[in-house]
């Protein structure tokens, strides 16, 4: 690579989240505020240093308790003077708002973006449980209300009618498809799901931290075969912050700047839950071989990975496609479980993941990636002083990655 | 998974339906005369779903509805058991790759087999269901396939 990827001109300075729980009953601007200002306390700065803000989705996105509270909101309710904003939906998932604040850092748009990603999904769904993506669309047609019923265009369109009414029902059959080709179990899926239990042991905010075993995976409900309850992430209510600095504030910030080495971003398959090339794979593939190839590391170099388990099957497709092993061979890689454990080969989702931690989307992986490069995982750091984190997200036609360093 | 009783394929027990429009329309009416059809492209001849006004593999201008066989083979599936629409017994949702052109693909309902007979790879061919201004292409095993 004969430039430097701009991206490495930016820095995560600080971050915070807010209390975590299945359902806390505060609003999301609330738990965002919360987020922010711890962010901003770790960053060593005030809001009077902030001058840009940015948000994954912001309002209007998804169902209740998705989008989180839309920029404009936070910056009023913290009266910032911004030089550079953004939010939305169109993007390498999850982490685009992270890398629009760092694109707009190298710019010179903005020194210090403060970027939050807030969820109150929890309370959202309520007691009825996992709602699909058509809300109460569902439950309001089963009531018999004839003409009243909802129509769908978009995308939606194509799956809906046939009952395919969440991203289970879509990721299921790319589970499925792995079933057939490489011969996945549901033993060696468990392990997602079992490996975070474990961490989030260690996790004194994670929003489920008892045992759980094999045989308890194996014996609770299934939601979209061959994927159970624990292979679904748990709806929260949360924020998390980071604060996104130019690299030159390195020094003065009062915490291990946390170096953003390379993004990736490509998305070459069709965007699409079911029409993608490869049905055993989706858009992590391209995103990841684009963040390689913006780096002079490699999975090897590793020594911690987040990675996206919104479904544990995610986060199997993310270890392949990262080139932690082979296509198609994720499934022997976690039997067992050792390969991925805090003293493995590759530590995974050190903070109990989306499935135990709570579906912070995204954002808890990212947090956590920079506690471990800090040192600061308590009960479960990662040995050894790790030194290189990959952080994954999205799932389906949605991705994003990227490699943080301890350290320029 | 192996289920401890024979239990048949089916759709949910309730139907989302899609809202029609100039672009959609002759796909979710297609069934009326039993004809599954695609946009083809006049110049390239691909088949193009879903429906755009450009052909995406040349870019010729007004790809046209044309029928295909209605044959297709099992790409994926997965059972629903979650409770999306109370009070719904488990159905199949399958992924179905198209006959004369393997890379388009339908989200469907796998319908008039066993659960337990679900294989990926296995030949199907459309049914259709109609409700209203619609007719929902589910697929079945083909004739004459065992």
């Amino acid at each position: 690579m004969s430039e430097e990827p701009l991206e490495r001109r930016a820095v995560i300075s600080g971050v915070g989240q807010s209390a975590i729980g299945r359902r806390l009953g505060r609003g999301e601007l609330d738990l965002t505020l919360e987020a922010c200002l711890a962010a901003m306390e770790d960053a060593g700065l005030t809001r009077d240093d902030i001058d840009g803000l940015s948000t994954y989705p912001g309002a209007g996105f998804g169902p209740p308790g998705f989008g989180g509270p839309p920029t404009p909101d936070v910056q009023d309710a913290l009266r910032l003077r911004l030089a550079w904003h953004d939010g939305g939906m169109e993007g390498a998932a999850q982490s685009r708002a992270v890398f629009s604040a760092a694109l707009a850092v190298a710019a010179g748009l903005a020194r210090h973006v403060l970027v939050y990603r807030t969820v109150t999904e929890g309370s959202a769904q309520g007691a009825g449980g996992r709602q699909s993506i058509a809300g109460s669309a569902g439950s309001a047609g089963s009531a018999g209300s004839g003409g009243s019923v909802p129509r769908f265009g978009g995308f939606l369109q194509w799956s809906l009618p046939f009952g395919a009414a969440s991203a289970a029902n879509w990721l299921a059959m790319i589970a499925q498809r792995r079933v057939h080709e490489f011969g996945l179990t549901r033993e060696q899926l468990a392990q997602i799901a079992l490996n975070g239990r474990r961490n989030a042991a260690g996790n004194p905010k994670a929003v489920y931290r008892d045992p759980l075993t094999l045989a308890d995976y194996l014996g609770v409900r299934m939601i979209s075969t061959p994927l159970c309850l624990y292979d679904c992430d748990a709806p929260c209510d949360g924020s998390t912050a980071v604060v996104v600095s130019h690299r030159d504030y390195a020094p003065d910030a009062p915490k291990p700047a946390v170096h953003l080495h390379a993004v990736g971003t490509a998305l070459r398959g069709r965007p699409s839950w079911d029409q993608f090339d490869d049905m055993t794979t989706m858009a992590a593939r391209d995103a990841a071989a684009s963040m390689w190839a913006r780096s002079d590391l490699g999975p090897a170099d590793v020594d911690v990975a987040e990675l996206y388990d919104g479904f544990s099957i995610l986060a199997m497709v993310w270890l392949e496609e990262l080139g932690f092993c082979g296509k198609g061979e994720s499934g022997p890689f976690v039997e067992g479980g050792a390969n991925i454990a805090l003293d493995g080969v590759v530590p995974l989702n050190t903070s109990g993941g989306q499935l135990s931690a709570g579906r912070l989307h995204g954002f808890g992986l990212l947090h956590e990636a920079c506690l471990q490069l800090r040192g600061e995982g308590g009960q479960r750091q990662v040995p050894g002083g790790p030194e290189v984190a990959v952080v994954a997200n999205g799932g389906g036609p949605l991705a994003g990655s990227m490699v943080l360093t301890r350290g320029a | 998974m192996a289920y401890d009783h024979a239990v048949t394929a089916s759709g949910p027990p309730f139907r989302l339906l899609p809202r029609l429009d100039d672009v959609n329309r002759f796909f979710w009416t297609s069934g009326e005369d039993g004809i599954l059809r695609f946009l083809r492209c006049g110049a390239c001849e691909h088949l193009i779903h879903p429906p755009v006004p450009r052909c995406p593999y040349c870019l010729a201008e007004h790809p046209e509805p044309a029928a295909v066989s209605g044959r297709a083979t099992l790409h994926s599936f997965t059972v629903n058991h979650q409770q999306w629409f109370p009070g719904a017994d488990p159905y199949v949702i399958g992924l179905v790759a198209i006959a004369e052109q393997e890379d388009v693909r339908l989200t469907t309902n796998v319908v008039g087999c066993e659960v337990d007979d679900l294989a990926v790879g296995m030949d199907l061919e459309v049914t259709f269901e109609h409700h209203d201004d619609v007719w929902l292409p589910l697929f079945g095993p083909a004739r004459g396939a065992s």
